[in-house]
């Protein structure tokens, strides 16, 4: 191995054809297909007493209108629970198309085929329904208080209730000599890729097989699903994943209502239907994340060593569970940091309200955790005067002291035992970049203007890599070029990048000779998915194992030909040579020829692998132990989690009058293991840094007490803009590799989102000299907080 | 029961310099009728109500946002999308460069309206600071980047134009000086 380009930032290879507009998402294909439009509840709970659609049936061009009645076998049976769990011991998901009641605004009840998108939306707004309106639950509080109930059936509107436990918590907060109850709130975000979800099916009735393209983060799942509610052979399923316009967690959630009902009607049909997402569907159809409430009790001893802690959270799941108790489970967990905690206890309530489902969005679960664990870590600095670095110094967990059980199971249902990681210095590094043994002075001389300026901090820990697994084939065509397949899928990651550095270096070829293809379940059926920051870790690895089984046969065969030891070659620029003699070598092309013991020539090159011209006539062309050609298959499977870490800062400005909010600089400090493309890994953070932003300063959403969503649209709620984002985002990588994987990676997708709203709450709370308690906080907000501490508009 | 927003109009739109004649409803959309009817695809639609700015084309030279126009109210305007940003022989303009060069771009969506509303800019100030590149992107979203490479992209493009404009005139200078 080289390693000439893994480690660095190497030009996009997705690039060229995506800026000239050549792209291909959803809705760029199937020109010729007809195209769907979905009937959706307009109440947040109520039941359907009747669905008229013969207003709806001399619309021109329409095809097909299905409601519950028109589903049969699997697909009338609700959509899956992906992920069972033994607490989730009310787990509901919905139907594709409603039956009976409906449980938020925005849910499928009637799917309308036309030949087009507007002529489907014609008919979509004849179709009568008569509701019986039923109360609706809508936030946390409310659904705790269970004065309804989202679903009959399910008492207190409680999902499920986790609880984990390490050593005795009520004891030693018992016996603490310092003690703080602190009571949180985080609302919801969502994803919000620029493109919705969408798919695309195409029957072919001869063959008797499906072909779906979707907007997914899982091709594997969703074809998995799709074969069991159509009742069809895997085999007669396939799932190709084109280019995606985002997903941030959202597009992981399979089969969507959409995903099922769309290959359903293109049977049906015998046409090829498309289904493209508008923007307000996306709001209220997709899936949002965040919304928890949070009680902390914290004991602590005089140096802020944490003692004891017990945290009880309500995390508002929505009105169905279909990606079950994920995301709470990684709040429960991820919430212990960079942190030692002698003793712990944790419980949740997943709870059912009348709203959208809530998914992982980037991040997961963890933003809330750390708001909870990096809240407290402050708040035991304000009751001590301490200094807030020198309390999270106190408790880091220290290098030589890896790997660390934190005695919890993880969302991959393994122990939480961190790999890797130096805290102590990634907190060096921090205070350097943001020169945080200054800031006191720098606060006080800005104070003296008459200027309110905070600085926060914020320090996580994130599972990176989740199993089970994913693989990889490398093949080396007759051309000498490679071609690579993993089964997870690209949304932006520059996957196709990233892991051609990886096979380059491995089997010393040009990266131009190198192309690869993601979520395209023809090239590599096996596979989960890209989430979790997993991606670069799973197929990065099984990638390189499989580069390297391609390698070996390479070797063997181009040592065969070349007469040589395979131990004395080298590859380099796609030729195999014996080191030190000049003139003794072969490309990799003839290797590939040689690999194909053939019959029949098809050109000039592919006459040096045909009977009369190569082989030895006692042996079998293709021996026992071999298989024809050069490929390499293999599969990364991990015994458990890797860890990445992190540490931001960020220096905030609060107008005196206004109360408005400006960052003044953000820095981060960062430990993903080794960097393949640090270009695309500085990238990644900064996205997730303005998704962090936004969800910190901006996004919300605003549902009235009926369930209805106010602000679904772009134009109410607040993405950020440039104008919201600082000018420069300062990054300083440390790189512990992990042990766990051949090539050292951690991941480092949704790192940049992880701590916002911590940091932030830290640098206003800062600013401000009060603590916050809730995020988002808008600048209305922030000035009522300013009056209940007495403070009288300047 | 023919809808009145299903009357058809004939219409021509030029897009990139070739003229396209196309029979539309009058309710459809620019974005749907350049994205559907002559199969650009490259102006992509994410909001479709005029705040995200994917669909962002330039008519006239003028950057408008495909999914608030009706495509009879284009009826003989030139039009450019993505598409026609690259010069005939598919080399990327100046734009499109700095977008690769600066990582300016990740799932791409978003990114021919960032193209196509730069490109008119630049065009209108070659050498922009970096407050005004900041400005020149202000109307446009994107969920991936945190804009921080975009506005390096701004500005690398702008050294290219610029770069590629000496390079225009020393050409023309040598041709229209006889050694």
């Amino acid at each position: 191995m080289t390693g000439k380009l893994v480690g660095e930032p190497v030009k996009r290879v997705e690039d060229p054809r995506l800026l000239a507009g050549h792209g291909r998402y959803l809705d760029d294909l199937g020109h010729d297909a007809v195209e769907v439009a979905v009937l959706r509840s307009p109440h947040a709970h109520a039941q359907i007493l009747d669905i008229d659609v013969s207003a709806a049936l001399d619309v021109p061009g329409l095809l097909a209108i299905y409601t519950y009645e028109d589903l049969t076998g699997p697909l009338a049976e609700p959509l899956p629970l992906l992920i069972p769990h033994p607490a989730l011991t009310h787990g509901r998901t919905q139907y594709a198309l409603a039956r009976d009641e409906v449980n938020y605004a925005g849910e499928a009840i009637a799917l309308v085929v036309a030949e087009n998108r507007y002529l489907a939306e014609d008919a979509v707004q004849r179709i009568v329904v008569s509701y019986q309106p039923l109360p609706a639950v809508v936030g946390v509080a409310a659904a705790r208080a269970a004065e309804h109930l989202v679903h009959p059936d399910v008492p207190g509107n409680v999902a499920a209730n986790l609880v984990q436990e390490v050593g005795d918590a009520a004891s030693a907060l018992a016996a603490a000599p310092h003690r703080l109850e602190l009571e949180l709130a985080v609302e919801r975000s969502a994803s919000m890729p620029l493109e919705g979800r969408g798919v695309l099916a195409r029957w072919d009735a001869d063959a008797g097989r499906l072909r779906i393209w979707t907007s997914t983060q899982t091709s594997t799942g969703v074809r998995a699903a799709v074969a069991v509610k159509l009742g069809l052979e895997l085999g007669q399923v396939e799932v190709i994943t084109p280019d995606v316009g985002g997903g941030f967690g959202v597009k992981i959630v399979h089969p969507w209502p959409e995903e099922v009902l769309v290959p359903f009607a293109a049977r049906n049909l015998g046409r090829p239907v498309k289904f493209t997402e508008d923007r307000r569907e996306h709001f209220i159809a997709a899936a949002h994340e965040r919304g928890q409430l949070q009680h902390v009790e914290v004991g602590f001893d005089d140096d802020g060593r944490l003692l004891g802690m017990s945290v009880r959270f309500w995390h508002d799941n929505g009105a169905y569970l279909p990606y079950g108790i994920i995301v709470p489970i990684i709040t429960s967990t991820q919430l212990l940091g960079p942190y030692k905690l002698p003793a712990y206890r944790v419980e949740f309530d997943s709870l059912y309200t009348n709203t959208v489902i809530v998914t992982p969005y980037r991040g997961a679960g963890r933003p809330q955790g750390v708001f909870a664990m990096e809240r407290t870590m402050d708040a035991i600095a304000d009751c001590l005067q301490l200094d807030r670095t020198q309390v999270r110094a106190v408790n880091f967990i220290q290098p030589d002291e890896m790997p660390y059980d934190q005695g919890l199971i993880f969302q991959d249902g393994r122990p939480l035992v961190y790999d890797s990681g130096d805290f102590p210095a990634s907190l060096e590094k921090l205070k350097k970049l943001v020169d945080w043994d200054s800031w006191t002075s720098y606060q006080a001389a800005a104070r003296a203007d008459g200027r309110r300026v905070g600085l926060g901090i914020a320090c996580y820990v994130e599972g990176t890599g989740v199993g089970p697994y994913e693989g990889g084939h490398v093949q080396v065509e007759t051309s000498g070029k490679v071609k690579v397949a993993t089964g997870l899928t690209s949304q932006g990651q520059g996957h196709q990048t990233a892991f051609a550095q990886i096979v380059a270096d491995e089997l010393g070829v040009p990266l131009a000779d190198v192309e690869v293809v993601t979520g395209d379940t023809r090239r590599f059926p096996y596979a989960v998915g890209t989430f979790a920051s997993r991606a670069a870790v799973m197929s990065g690895s099984a990638i390189a194992l499989a580069a390297r089984a391609a390698r070996a046969k390479i070797l063997k065969v181009a040592a065969d030909a070349l007469e040589a030891d395979p131990a004395d070659l080298e590859i380099v620029d796609g030729r195999v040579r014996v080191a030190g003699v000049p003139g003794a070598e072969i490309s990799l092309g003839t290797v590939a020829v040689l690999a194909n013991p053939l019959r029949y020539a098809f050109d000039e090159a592919s006459k040096a692998a045909t009977q009369f011209a190569v082989g030895d006539p006692d042996a079998a062309p293709v021996p026992e132990d071999d298989e024809p050609g050069i490929e390499g298959r293999d599969y990364y499977s991990p015994l458990r989690s890797t860890f990445a870490n992190g540490m931001h800062a960020v220096m905030v400005e609060t107008d005196p009058d206004t109360a408005e909010i400006r960052v003044l600089r953000y820095c981060v400090v960062h430990d993903c293991g080794t960097l393949i493309n640090p270009m695309i890994v500085e990238g990644q953070v900064h996205g997730g840094v303005a998704q962090g932003i936004g969800g910190a300063l901006y996004e919300r959403m605003a549902y009235d007490e009926a369930g209805q969503l106010q602000n679904a649209s772009f134009m109410d709620f607040l993405m950020p803009y440039v104008s919201e984002m600082p000018d420069g985002i300062e990054i300083d990588h440390l790189e512990t590799p992990s042990p766990l994987n051949p090539l050292g990676i951690k991941g480092a997708g949704e790192a940049g989102v992880i701590p916002s709203a911590a940091v932030f709450a830290s640098a206003i709370s800062d600013a401000e000299g009060f603590q916050i308690t809730s995020m988002p906080i808008s600048p209305s907000e922030l000035f009522e907080l300013r009056r209940q501490q007495g403070e009288s508009p300047s | 029961m023919a809808e009145p927003q299903d009357e058809l109009h004939e219409i021509t739109l030029y897009v990139n310099g070739i003229p396209h004649e196309v029979t539309v409803p009058a309710r459809r959309l620019l974005s749907d009728c350049l994205r559907h009817d002559l199969r650009l695809t490259g102006t992509h639609v994410g909001c479709e109500h005029g705040v995200c700015g994917a669909c962002t084309v330039l008519v006239g030279g003028v950057p408008m946002r495909s999914c608030l126009l009706l495509a009879v109210s284009m009826h003989g305007e030139r039009i450019t999308t993505v598409e026609g940003l690259a010069g005939p022989d598919g080399t990327l303009s100046p734009v499109q460069r700095a977008f690769a060069d600066c990582h300016a771009l990740q799932c791409g969506f978003c990114t021919p309206g960032f193209l196509t509303t730069i490109t008119a800019a630049l065009a209108e100030n070659p050498a922009p600071s970096r407050e005004q590149a900041r400005e020149i992107i202000g109307g446009n979203l994107c969920r991936c980047t945190g804009y921080q490479n975009i506005v390096a992209a701004v500005l690398r493009a702008a050294e290219l134009g610029q770069a590629e404009l000496r390079e225009a005139e020393i050409q023309q200078e040598q041709q229209g000086d006889p050694a």
